[in-house]
């Protein structure tokens, strides 16, 4: 591929706005930041618009931006399911996120694994949360990297050896300088330019590749005939009656794991009042819409006749054909900031559980609240080392597969968090058993299907495929209910609970009337 | 604040309707009717969105 001036200048111009907004972000709304809620949280005091950028660059990543349309660009419509699923994470969020904010607010918890050690009394537990999280987290990050690669590649910057991973390593270092100095400011600042070059991208990707192609009919009508041609039938762009399950088991597994991810989480609860996350869930949605516009794209990619030999380059190819260098250039330095939001927050959010729930819980109690902080920002350059090293070190595939395992592995966590937030069903030590079996069932599972997300079996004359995630999370659920039952029955005690109910309730302010103006009304 | 507060957990049922109305693709997964060039499946899906979005927004302005 030949190097393209025009797009890398525009490229670095964008990289180097970002990087400084990155380091300034430390002064923005100035808090204390040798404390962690300050580093970890930005001093919990978010408003509407800051979160709704926050959260919405967090969750719709660089990686998703690449992956989604190149699904659907394979295997149309099943690959679909990203919309469904995004579109009911919301009310989800609305129902559970308000009581988690609450609840956190109230006992200055800073990760899921916080709560579940306040709710549930159980180091064991929260152990059990927290690492499920920091193993979710970490293959996570390393596919933003991927998501950077795929575009500096694109660009023509090639190189043999060390060279040619040069780029991602500066660009990675800069990220993890500037986490390091700002925590979560400096995700939460540069998500205002990320997300407006993005909105930018897929508005003029939308309105002007389809009508180059002859308008969406003909989009649809192309990627039917290729699906179609293909032999063996490859997809289809209208969802066959053997992918039902599987649509609707991803969609809804997808959507409760979303915001139980640590990352999540954590732009959850660094929000200022419980309004925002609640005006976020009806608003968040918007970035679906998005998502869905992007999906569409990969059959445009079809229609255009590009052919790739690795899946994730279809978008990065797509812009490269239908767009000005410049404006390719944009496109990519969105794609690539696209992937420093997340990739921020989650080892941010990496970092928090480490030092809550492994460091403070076990190695030592008595840290204080600046230890705290100083432990977790070299927590976060551990983290993001270590994805660096992954991504360049083993093949792509695996950090897609982990990434893959990952959400199967944060739905296990489902029960303990999200039940946990309206009642106290479960038994402590029935929760850490229930958690076990559906880490191991999904596992399994998993790898004996070499990663594929479904697991088919056969009911009566019917197959069904639905999400393993789901299967694993059934399994979980049977054995937390049988063993609340025995372990009540046998009276073995359930550790203490530090919250009330109380607690989880979003209390309407109190009116104050000061008392001097009362007379003079 | 007893009637008030019974009013809240009324329409919360409202965030129900998207589950219903997504997890059965085996009611939406077809070509027609199309709309401006979109198959049902797609526009279907987005019109979802949107009034997920709508509802969302209602209970949460009614429960305030």
């Amino acid at each position: 591929m030949k190097l393209d001036p025009v797009a890398l200048t525009v490229f670095i111009a964008f990289f180097g706005l970002v990087t400084v907004l990155g380091f300034f972000a430390a002064r923005w709304r100035r808090g204390d930041l040798s404390q962690l809620d300050e580093w970890g949280l930005g001093g919990r005091r978010f408003g509407t618009i800051v979160s709704w950028f926050l959260i919405g660059g967090d969750l719709y990543t660089a990686y998703t931006l690449i992956a989604v349309p190149a699904l659907v660009y394979g295997v149309g419509a099943a690959g679909f399911f990203a919309v469904p699923y995004t579109i009911l994470a919301y009310p989800i969020m609305f129902a559970v996120m308000p009581r988690l904010w609450n609840v956190s607010k109230r006992h200055s918890f800073v990760t899921p694994a916080d709560f579940v050690r306040g709710r549930y009394g159980s180091d064991s537990l929260a152990l059990a949360i927290a690492l499920t999280g920091i193993l979710a987290t970490m293959p996570y990050i390393a596919l933003q990297l991927v998501g950077m690669q795929v575009v500096i590649g694109a660009m023509g910057v090639t190189g043999s050896g060390f060279a040619a991973d040069l780029p991602l390593v500066i660009a990675f270092l800069i990220l993890a300088a500037y986490t390091y100095t700002s925590g979560l400011r400096a995700p939460a600042m540069i998500a205002f330019v990320k997300d407006a070059m993005i909105y930018i991208v897929v508005v003029a990707a939308v309105v002007a590749i389809p009508s180059k192609l002859g308008g969406f009919g003909h989009v649809f009508a192309a990627a039917q005939a290729r699906f179609a041609s293909a032999v063996p039938p490859a997809g289809a762009v209208i969802l066959g009656p053997r992918g039902y399950w599987s649509y609707a088991t991803l969609a809804l597994g997808s959507a409760m794991a979303l915001f139980i991810y640590p990352h999540a989480v954590t732009g959850v609860l660094s929000s200022a009042r419980v309004d925002v996350v609640k005006r976020n869930a009806a608003l968040l949605p918007a970035y679906s819409l998005l998502l869905g516009l992007v999906a569409l794209l990969g059959y445009a990619a079809i229609a255009a006749g590009i052919h790739v030999a690795v899946p994730s380059q279809v978008m990065p190819a797509l812009f490269k054909a239908m767009f000005p260098s410049w404006f390719a250039g944009f496109a990519f330095a969105a794609i690539a900031i696209g992937a420093l939001v997340p990739a921020a927050v989650m080892s941010i959010a990496a970092a928090n559980l480490w030092t809550r729930n492994i460091y403070k819980t076990f190695l030592k109690p008595a840290a204080t609240g600046a230890e705290e902080a100083s432990v977790a920002k070299m927590a976060s350059l551990v983290v993001k080392l270590g994805a660096l090293v992954f991504i360049i070190g083993v093949p792509t595939q695996y950090a897609i597969n982990l990434q893959l395992l990952g959400g199967i592995w944060i739905l296990q966590t489902f029960p303990a968090i999200v039940t946990g937030l309206f009642r106290r069903w479960f038994h402590d030590t029935a929760l850490l058993w229930g958690w076990f079996a559906g880490m191991v069932a999904g596992t399994d599972l998993s790898l004996s299907q070499g990663f594929k997300p479904t697991f088919a079996f056969t009911i009566g004359s019917q197959t069904i495929a639905p999400y393993i995630g789901m299967d694993a999370l059934l399994v979980n659920l049977v054995v937390t209910m049988a063993l609340t039952v025995a372990l009540d029955r046998a009276r073995i005690p359930r550790c203490a609970d530090v919250t009330s109910p109380a607690d989880y309730e979003s209390v309407p302010a109190p009116v104050v009337v000061p008392t001097t103006t009362l007379g003079t009304r | 604040m007893q009637p008030r507060s019974q009013g809240k957990r009324t329409h919360w049922w409202l965030l129900i309707l998207p589950f219903a109305g997504l997890l059965f693709p085996g009611f939406y997964a077809h070509a027609e009717p199309a709309l401006f060039g979109f198959p049902f499946f797609y526009w279907y899906q987005f019109g979802w969105l949107l009034v997920s979005s709508a509802l969302t927004a209602f209970v949460y302005l009614r429960s305030r």
